[in-house]
């Protein structure tokens, strides 16, 4: 548990200074314990395992958007079960109400293969329907496609800054179609 | 999307730095103390006789209950902004400012003859204390409030409270210059009347604006 936390911490310092590589090692850390804890926490109020992985990433996003929060003196294992915590219990209080997209707006983004069996890598494409064409078409670039933020850039034929800024407004959009709220 | 995938644009968007809750408090106080001290120069006036009663241990505890309450406030902002972050020792602080305020209630019940008390405790103004601490309060509030947004708070209404006593504090400290009432009386019911009712409104609010 400790030397765990503390491989979290060290990698999420460096991320906090500017190391990309350090910020996906730590997110990828985090999202194996945050999907144990979501799958333990459905479990004991009785739900099956459907929503977990929208419970993940909606942790991620939290993580993300407000790793401000984390005070680097301090231990990083409570911030991060907090997290955790706040966003089950959202999900535990929606009580599993998915989110009503058309179903038009998903036809093109559900994955051309059959549904695989690992419930953990369970697409999520539905939220990302719901952003603004143009944030949507950034977000998906990004991180379906793989793109860098300068090829999405050259692909949209926007400054890389534009880029920056539509990402991560789509970011903060997709925590709160998360939270039921208008992004 | 895959979770994968969205680590993928996490790690993108890691050059957009979020604000940290010292900062945020600090942006708000910035933008709505300022308002706050315009409308004490400009609407209701400093009292005039501040030099003269500026030693008076009656009008220096007005400000230090309001100053610690302040701390208090701003102390527990802070901590319950942050998620895992209970109150804790921020309590502590509040308790102080409690505690001083009944000593100096026990203080002044055992100077002032009981006759006396009644008349000390409504003051003259009491009505104008319990508008005026929320009016000087308002644009620190809004400003807390918004601001906080940068926060992920474990849970919305308490961090909304907060920024409410905070708010409240700042405006009974701003009040307190202004106001001819010393009374430890007075400021025991209209100031505490003031300060909760700016909490009150900050925990309405805070629980919907401050959700994330």
């Amino acid at each position: 548990m400790e030397a765990r936390e503390q491989e979290w911490a060290t990698l999420m310092l460096a991320a906090l200074a500017g190391d990309e590589a350090a910020y996906r090692s730590v997110l990828q850390a985090l999202t194996v314990f945050l999907r144990a804890e979501a799958r333990r926490g459905f479990a004991r109020y009785g739900r099956g395992g459907a929503d977990v992985e929208d419970v993940v990433q909606e942790a991620l996003l939290a993580i993300h958007l407000k790793r401000g929060t984390w005070r680097t003196d301090e231990p990083i294992g409570p911030w991060v079960r907090a997290i955790a915590r706040n966003k089950l219990i959202d999900s535990l209080r929606r009580g599993g109400k998915r989110i009503n997209v058309p179903i038009d707006d998903v036809i093109e983004t559900l994955p051309a293969e059959p549904p695989s069996e690992q419930l953990n890598e369970r697409d999520a494409g539905e939220v990302l329907s719901k952003l603004n064409g143009r944030q949507r078409e950034i977000v998906q670039s990004i991180s379906i496609n793989g793109a860098s933020i300068r090829e999405t850039a050259a692909k949209f034929a926007m400054s890389e800054g534009a880029v920056r800024v539509a990402l991560h407004r789509g970011l903060a959009a997709l925590s709160k179609i998360y939270r039921n709220e208008e992004p | 999307m895959k979770t994968e995938n969205l680590i993928q644009a996490l790690s993108a968007d890691l050059a957009t730095r979020p604000t940290p809750v010292p900062r945020a408090v600090f942006q708000a106080l910035w933008a709505g103390v300022p308002i706050a001290l315009g409308i004490l120069i400009f609407a209701l006036e400093v009292r005039p006789d501040i030099w003269t009663v500026i030693a008076n241990p009656r009008f220096l505890f007005k400000f230090m209950f309001s100053l610690s309450a302040l701390a208090a406030g701003l102390w527990l902002v802070l901590r319950l902004s942050r998620p895992g972050t209970p109150a804790g020792p921020a309590l502590g602080m509040l308790a102080v400012s409690a505690g001083l305020l009944l000593l100096a209630v026990g203080t002044e019940l055992v100077v002032l003859p009981s006759g006396n008390w009644l008349p000390a405790l409504m003051g003259d103004r009491a009505l104008a204390c319990m508008v005026l601490i929320p009016t000087l309060a308002a644009a620190p509030l809004a400003a807390l409030l918004y601001t906080l947004k940068a926060g992920a708070p474990d849970s919305p209404q308490l961090a909304g409270a907060a920024a409410g006593l905070l708010a409240g504090a700042i405006g009974a400290t701003l009040y307190a210059s202004h106001c001819t009432n010393d009374s430890p009386l007075f400021v025991a019911t209209w100031y505490v009347i003031g300060i909760s009712a700016v909490t009150v409104i900050g925990w309405l609010i805070g629980g919907r604006v401050l959700r994330w």
